[in-house]
């Protein structure tokens, strides 16, 4: 359930007040002879449109981008594609960036979804790279390059590295240095790297965010193999809206893209409503930072609420969910044991939750918790549960707990 | 930079470079010329005029009028919580109500002479995108689909370029105006054969892209017959089925179905969007209808890359199941397109030009043959050029549509003015006065 409720009510509340001029335009049915009046009129919606996004939008989403990335970068609009959603937008970079049979190198654990969208259709192979807990799962080039050489030994070519950042499940941050040192590797091996930044908005807590396009922007060598992935609907609670972006400082790629969008086009009539809303910049920014704050706050709570059951959290620093330790409440230390205990979470508990195997996770017993999709008073009611869960496997042994269904009945 | 040009650039894969997306052709480099110089009655009388577009204007103000009254219900959907429905939801099953819509506006659309069940309907931002998705799931890389020809020419793309797939063309004939026979169907499931290519179905565009008809009910059995007897699919794309000029004289693939109680149906199914009978296209919305449990669960599960937005759901599920609305609509529309074709016949008649008989859609397929220089592609291109440039009409060439005969231009007329066309009609009018005087 990656969904961002937190700041849901401030959406509502803009478009309660502000949609219906937005969509149909002032005065309605094209009334106006003006340029803008008639954009927003049905006919300016309804009739075909660039299908990589209309300018107006994306030169608001480039300004939206920059904004929650604290201004350190500029986002330059003609360097943009917008799709429909997230997950077109890393399925068409596949199809770009690799042939059918080459890999990308992907740390793990990463987004369930990246199996779909990086090998279904484009047949792209991933190539995981372990990350472990004992350093709160951080990527090192030194994996990557033992990646690398593993896939050379089986016959197969990398092309790229696809990382997350803020990273999914874990919610890690890339600093700076690490991000130099992807580039250099990238470089040094004449491949690719897209950045899937698409919780860049959704960080709390005090470190620093730094987009791959910061260092891009002073870097010209570099420049073509990097491309970034964004999505609108994380940071406005609109994912049903669905908007992706491509971020390339590529021409070829940025060419090639834009033709597949064709298949994958945001909807006039949501375009016209999202550039109204996100020119809104007194809106914008009450949203941004609400995020932010309730963000922050629903982590701490559920963070502690987890350690007072005796589960810890790896650090993180972004996105929707922490990524908790249960690996010693697992009956085997294998993803059989993990597996169990999720069937558990989901079935008896009734907790939607992801299991680490699931993000390719090395050590078994990590689960993904998604909070955001929560309120405050909430959290107690899902400890509750996990309570249940756990107390009957860590107090009674095996042949006193009987199960009713209800998992708590000993 | 010296260090730069030392380092080997970084490749891009070979369908990212590759030709297949057919854009070179020109049936896109007239949008260009277009886009550079486009007409407009006061501002620019001289421009080209769009006839390369297969967009339905013709209807604007009944969707103006209807979006005006039900403003507030057709943003969010009838009732609350309409804003958070709308904002959260990204199912790919797709909103119900949006579904049970679109079904029944497609059973509106022929007669209530098919019925749809809302489960077997999947969304996709557009057309372009079922087609795409349905040759993914019926096609691996390097096999084909039989396409009658002329088709039209953005399946090139739509169903080669990422899947891989190939297209054989079924070969017409203008002798029989252009309809499909069980021997060109043969004979191009030979030459597939001969070449090693595995057929896996069959894709029909009806009522017919660029020809402007409706294929016959008996062409339709043949096909289906055929289709059995080679155990391959049937695609029928009908998103022009609510643009036939008159209701009785389109037959769905839905209805042939009915009257042989779906026996043997898992091999069909049906595209269709609300891009050209509603004029919506820049909506994108898009549908596959399969009488295939497994295809409509992959084509599901696929649908997740093209979304159609929440919001775009709410908005057409309110207006689409307003069946007062979708009646007068859908009447409307029909007698406004048969107005417009009989005004192009004649106008090109007066002309001197004569097109195929046709009864449906927002193009007619004109046959420019005896002014051809050469009766080769060469000189067809070669006359649609003069036609863009010194004629400044954009219209579309056989040759890029695959057509077998050289000569034939498909030339749209419901994605402009009354007024405009008759600039058009009067242009083309003195073009061909032009070419009766001798030159001096």
């Amino acid at each position: 359930m990656d969904e961002n409720k937190l700041t849901l009510d401030l959406v509502e509340e803009w478009f309660v007040e502000n949609a219906k001029e937005a969509i149909l335009g002032g005065g309605g049915g094209g009334g106006g002879g003006g340029g803008e009046g008639e954009e927003l009129s049905i006919s300016g919606i309804a009739a075909y449109q660039p299908s990589h996004g209309l300018m107006q939008l994306k030169v608001a989403v480039a300004g939206f981008m920059s904004q929650i990335m604290e201004n350190a970068v500029s986002f330059d609009p003609s360097l943009m594609l917008l799709t429909a959603g997230a997950n077109p937008a890393i399925e068409m970079l596949s199809f770009c960036l690799a042939d059918s049979g080459n890999a990308f190198l992907v740390p793990t654990p990463y987004y369930p979804g990246f199996d779909r969208d990086v090998k279904w259709r484009a047949g792209v192979e991933i190539i995981p790279v372990p990350c472990r807990s004992a350093d709160n799962f951080s990527l090192s080039i030194a994996a990557l390059d033992r990646g690398f050489n593993q896939a050379k030994k089986r016959g197969l070519k990398v092309r790229g590295i696809l990382i997350s950042n803020p990273s999914n499940p874990v919610g890690n941050l890339l600093n700076r240095e690490t991000l130099y040192s992807l580039l250099d590797f990238a470089r040094e091996k004449n491949i690719h790297i897209v950045s899937n930044e698409i919780f860049a908005g959704s960080t709390h807590g005090s470190e620093e965010f730094v987009s791959m396009a910061e260092l891009i922007d002073s870097n010209y060598l570099d420049r073509d193999r990097v491309h970034i992935v964004y999505d609108l609907s994380k940071d406005l609670s609109l994912s049903g809206f669905r908007v992706g972006v491509i971020y390339s400082f590529n021409n070829n790629v940025l060419a090639a893209a834009k033709k597949l969008t064709r298949f994958s086009s945001v909807s006039a009539p949501s375009q016209h409503l999202l550039v109204s809303l996100l020119s809104d910049t007194e809106f914008v920014q009450k949203s941004i930072k609400n995020n932010r704050v309730r963000l922050q706050k629903m982590y701490v709570a559920f963070v502690a609420g987890l350690k007072q059951l005796g589960i810890e959290c790896a650090k993180s620093n972004g996105g929707f969910s922490c990524w908790a330790d249960m690996s010693e409440l697992i009956n085997s230390y294998s993803v059989k044991g993990e597996l169990e205990l999720w069937d558990k979470l989901l079935n008896t508990a009734k907790l939607n939750v992801t299991p680490g195997s699931c993000c390719h996770c090395i050590e078994p017993g990590w689960f993904q918790f998604f909070f955001a999709n929560l309120t405050e008073r909430d959290i107690p009611v899902v400890m509750n549960r996990i309570l249940k869960i756990i107390s009957c496997r860590i107090i009674l042994p095996k042949q006193f707990v009987i199960d009713t269904g209800e998992g708590w009945a000993s | 930079m010296a260090i730069e040009n030392e380092l080997p650039s970084v490749v891009l894969s070979k369908v990212a470079v590759s030709e297949t997306h057919g854009e070179d052709s020109p049936y896109f480099a007239g949008w260009k010329a277009y886009d550079e110089n486009p007409y407009d009655e006061s501002s620019n009388p001289s421009g080209v005029i769009q006839m390369g577009l297969a967009e339905n204007q013709v209807s604007f103000d009944m969707l103006e009028d209807y979006l005006g009254q039900h403003s507030e219900a057709s943003i969010w959907g009838k009732g609350s919580p309409g804003f958070r429905e709308n904002a959260l939801f990204q199912d790919y099953h797709g909103l119900k109500s949006f579904r049970q819509a679109m079904a029944g506006f497609m059973e509106q659309i022929r007669g209530g002479r098919a019925k749809f069940d809302p489960d077997r309907l999947v969304l996709t931002a557009g057309a372009t995108a079922a087609n795409e998705l349905l040759t993914f799931i019926l096609a691996n890389p390097g096999d084909a689909l039989l396409v009658p020809t002329p088709y039209y020419p953005g399946f090139d793309r739509d169903l080669r370029w990422r899947t891989g797939a190939k297209i054989v063309p079924v070969h017409t004939e203008s002798s029989n105006n252009f309809q499909v026979t069980t021997q060109a169907l043969e004979d191009a499931y030979e030459r597939a054969v001969a070449m090693n290519i595995n057929v896996r179905g069959v894709l029909l565009t009806n009522p017919s892209n660029p020809l402007g008809a409706t294929i016959q009910r008996s062409v339709l059995e043949d096909i289906l017959d055929f289709s059995t007897r080679k155990n391959i699919h049937l695609v029928s794309d009908e998103i022009y089925s609510g643009s036939t000029f008159y209701s009785s004289e389109f037959t769905s693939i839905a209805e042939i179905l009915e009257a042989r109680g779906y026996k043997d149906s898992e091999r069909v199914h049906i595209v269709y969007s609300l891009s050209k009978d509603l004029g919506l296209p820049g909506f994108r919305v898009g549908t596959i209808y399969s009488y295939n449990d497994k295809v409509v669960t992959t084509a599901r599960r696929m649908s997740s890359f093209t979304l159609i937005s929440s919001q775009t759901q709410h908005l057409l599920a309110s207006m689409l199941s307003d069946k007062k609305f979708t009646e007068s609509y859908i009447k409307t529309n029909r007698e406004r397109l048969r107005k417009r074709y009989e005004m192009i016949i004649q106008g090109l008649r007066n002309a001197g030009i004569e097109c195929s008989k046709g009864n449906a859609g927002l193009f007619c397929w004109m046959n420019l043959s005896p002014l051809l220089e050469t009766r080769t592609r060469e000189g067809e291109v070669a006359l649609w050029k003069s036609i863009l440039h010194e004629v400044k009409l954009n219209i579309s060439p056989g040759s890029s549509c695959h057509c077998s005969e050289p000569g034939w231009f498909r030339v749209c007329f419901a994605n402009m003015s009354e007024e405009t066309l008759e600039v058009a009609l009067k242009r083309i009018h003195n073009f061909m006065e032009q070419r009766k005087t001798p030159s001096v």
